[in-house]
């Protein structure tokens, strides 16, 4: 057990990360080490009753809810696959942002193949998105869970769509895949433990005030 | 291979220090709960899923094993919450119309594991008043919670208190759809004030900024002021700002107060105030209750009824 009872704030390295920084700085929070340079997982900041901890994107919302930080930032994406259960979201930061998107191979015909009522082989991360955005369709499929690479699989042969992340859509054009389908906009977060909220709310809300005042 | 000392995934043995920790706070819980007047019931572990599940929604669902019983042919399930048993008890089996003052204390089974505990196994102990509807009701019950929290040593705790009338007063008034409020109470538990904005766009403004403003109605006995300005003055609301402000008048000197107007734990059956005491370092609420009043009409009566209960097996690893 840490004796640190100050504000444990989770963040992902990255584009979270560096699209965080300006939001912190408004907070007058400034990490006093660079995670990309340092191999630090526990980095201080310049007041010494905030520290970062630096987490894969998708262990913030569990770092949150058991209270290993006191609050995070995590993509939408992450939360709806986690739940959001323990946490409270009161804020979109507008950053990260992209569409959570089914895409298949330029040529394949997707709204044929549904019309026909065929059963669709799905690769993804998100299991739990495209798991409730084809049952509200009415589409049978069978998901492949996958950790990276999506768009390998259609290539391949392992699936014949994908439900992924899409900001730019290079990587679909650059692999002969195209998106169909938008499923959800996109953007980060800022999570909070509920017992933090009611325990340290006079630390929490003004960070969380100073995020909300530079982003307007 | 198999293990045969390895015990099914978040169970665990209480090794004698726990075991006598544990069995200590349970006598001393249950001392207290008998000088306060309220008579101990011991229902039975196993019930018919109908009669378990009543009015808890979906949540409890889940959470409870099922198994066919062999006697009968009928689903049987193992209790995943003792309230709704002692809910019964006191519709049916004792059948009285005055006030009745009841408690217990045993193990619960759950189908997946609390996040905090990590264990499918809590062991609950709690009190619960039927047959007084008035505000005393609520506050004898938080009053008990807190001695009994402070017979287990925690007594630097944070009393966090709601009422579901706010809400479920906005939906009678919007005349919104189940569906559509299920959906909402969930963007308001999680205080998901984006996304709330989103979708209560086509309401009228007045609602729409009542709405809104619940997820931020939060903080010390101030707030309730706040609320009585901000919140449209309906019957139901203004009598659920009442009763608040009752409870402020009576817990402000004795305990650190916070008050939630976006805090709907248990919306699906409770119907009145809310309540769970935090404490520092502990990372979930060490108690919790509210008010129920509908749940005793499924086994006959509909009975006022309010109570609290926690998990002592939780409370008693974090004293470890």
């Amino acid at each position: 057990m840490s004796v640190f009872d100050g504000i444990t704030i989770a963040l992902s390295k990255g584009r979270i990360f560096e699209d965080t920084k300006p939001l912190l700085k408004a907070a007058g929070i400034i990490p006093l080490v660079d995670p990309e340079s340092s191999r630090e997982l526990i980095l201080p900041t310049n007041n010494p009753r905030v520290r970062l901890v630096i987490v894969r994107a998708s262990d913030v919302p569990t770092y949150v809810q058991h209270g290993a930080a006191d609050m995070g930032i995590a993509g939408k994406d992450v939360l709806i696959e986690h739940g959001g259960d323990g946490l409270y979201q009161p804020l979109d930061l507008n950053i990260a942002r992209c569409r959570l998107m089914v895409a298949v191979p330029k040529g394949f015909d997707y709204q044929g193949t549904i019309k026909r009522g065929a059963r669709l082989k799905v690769a993804t991360k998100y299991m739990l998105s495209a798991q409730q955005h084809f049952a509200n369709k009415g589409v049978h499929v069978d998901l492949i869970k996958l950790y990276g690479s999506m768009e390998l699989a259609p290539l391949t042969g392992l699936a014949d769509a994908i439900v992924d992340l899409v900001s730019s859509g290079n990587t679909l054009k650059a692999n002969n895949l195209e998106a169909v389908e938008e499923i959800i906009p996109i953007s980060a977060r800022l999570v909070i433990n509920v017992a933090s909220w009611k325990l340290k709310r006079d630390s929490i809300e003004p960070i969380m005030n100073n995020f909300a005042g530079s982003l307007s | 291979m198999t293990y045969r000392w390895l015990l099914p995934e978040y169970c665990e043995d209480i090794l004698p220090d726990d075991a006598w920790a544990l069995e200590n706070a349970r006598r001393k819980l249950l001392d207290l709960f008998k000088d306060r007047g309220f008579s101990l019931v011991i229902p039975p572990l196993i019930e018919y899923v109908e009669s378990l599940l009543t009015g808890t929604g979906h949540d409890m669902d889940l959470q409870t094993f099922k198994l066919v019983d062999q006697l009968s042919g009928r689903l049987i399930g193992v209790r995943p919450d003792i309230t709704p048993q002692v809910a019964r008890i006191d519709a049916h089996s004792m059948n009285r119309v005055d006030i009745n003052r009841l408690c217990y204390a045993g193990p619960v089974l759950h189908t997946k594991p609390d996040v905090l505990s990590q264990s499918r196994e809590p062991y609950q102990v709690g009190a619960e008043i039927f047959g007084l509807s008035e505000v005393a009701g609520d506050i004898e019950i938080q009053s008990l919670m807190l001695d009994a929290l402070s017979e287990l040593d925690f007594n630097d705790v944070i009393l966090d208190v709601g009422h579901v009338g706010i809400f479920r007063g906005l939906m009678e008034a919007l005349e919104i759809d189940s569906k559509t409020e299920n959906e909402w109470f969930k963007l308001l538990q999680h205080k998901d004030i984006p996304s709330l904005q989103s979708v209560t766009q086509g309401i009228t403004t007045e609602f729409r900024q009542a709405l809104l403003s619940l997820p931020k109605l939060n903080g010390g006995g101030e707030i309730l002021d706040l609320a009585r300005e901000v919140l449209p003055s309906t019957p139901k609301i203004k009598a659920a700002l009442d009763q608040l402000i009752a409870v402020r008048e009576r817990f402000t000197t004795r305990v650190k107060l916070s008050f939630d107007l976006g805090e709907l734990r248990g919306y699906h059956y409770h119907n009145g105030l809310v309540f769970q005491v935090y404490s520092a370092d502990y990372k979930g609420a060490l108690a919790r209750g509210g008010r129920y009043d509908e749940v005793g009409s499924a086994f006959g009566r509909s009975r006022p009824a309010t109570g609290f209960s926690l998990d002592l097996r939780q409370l008693i690893t974090f004293k470890r």
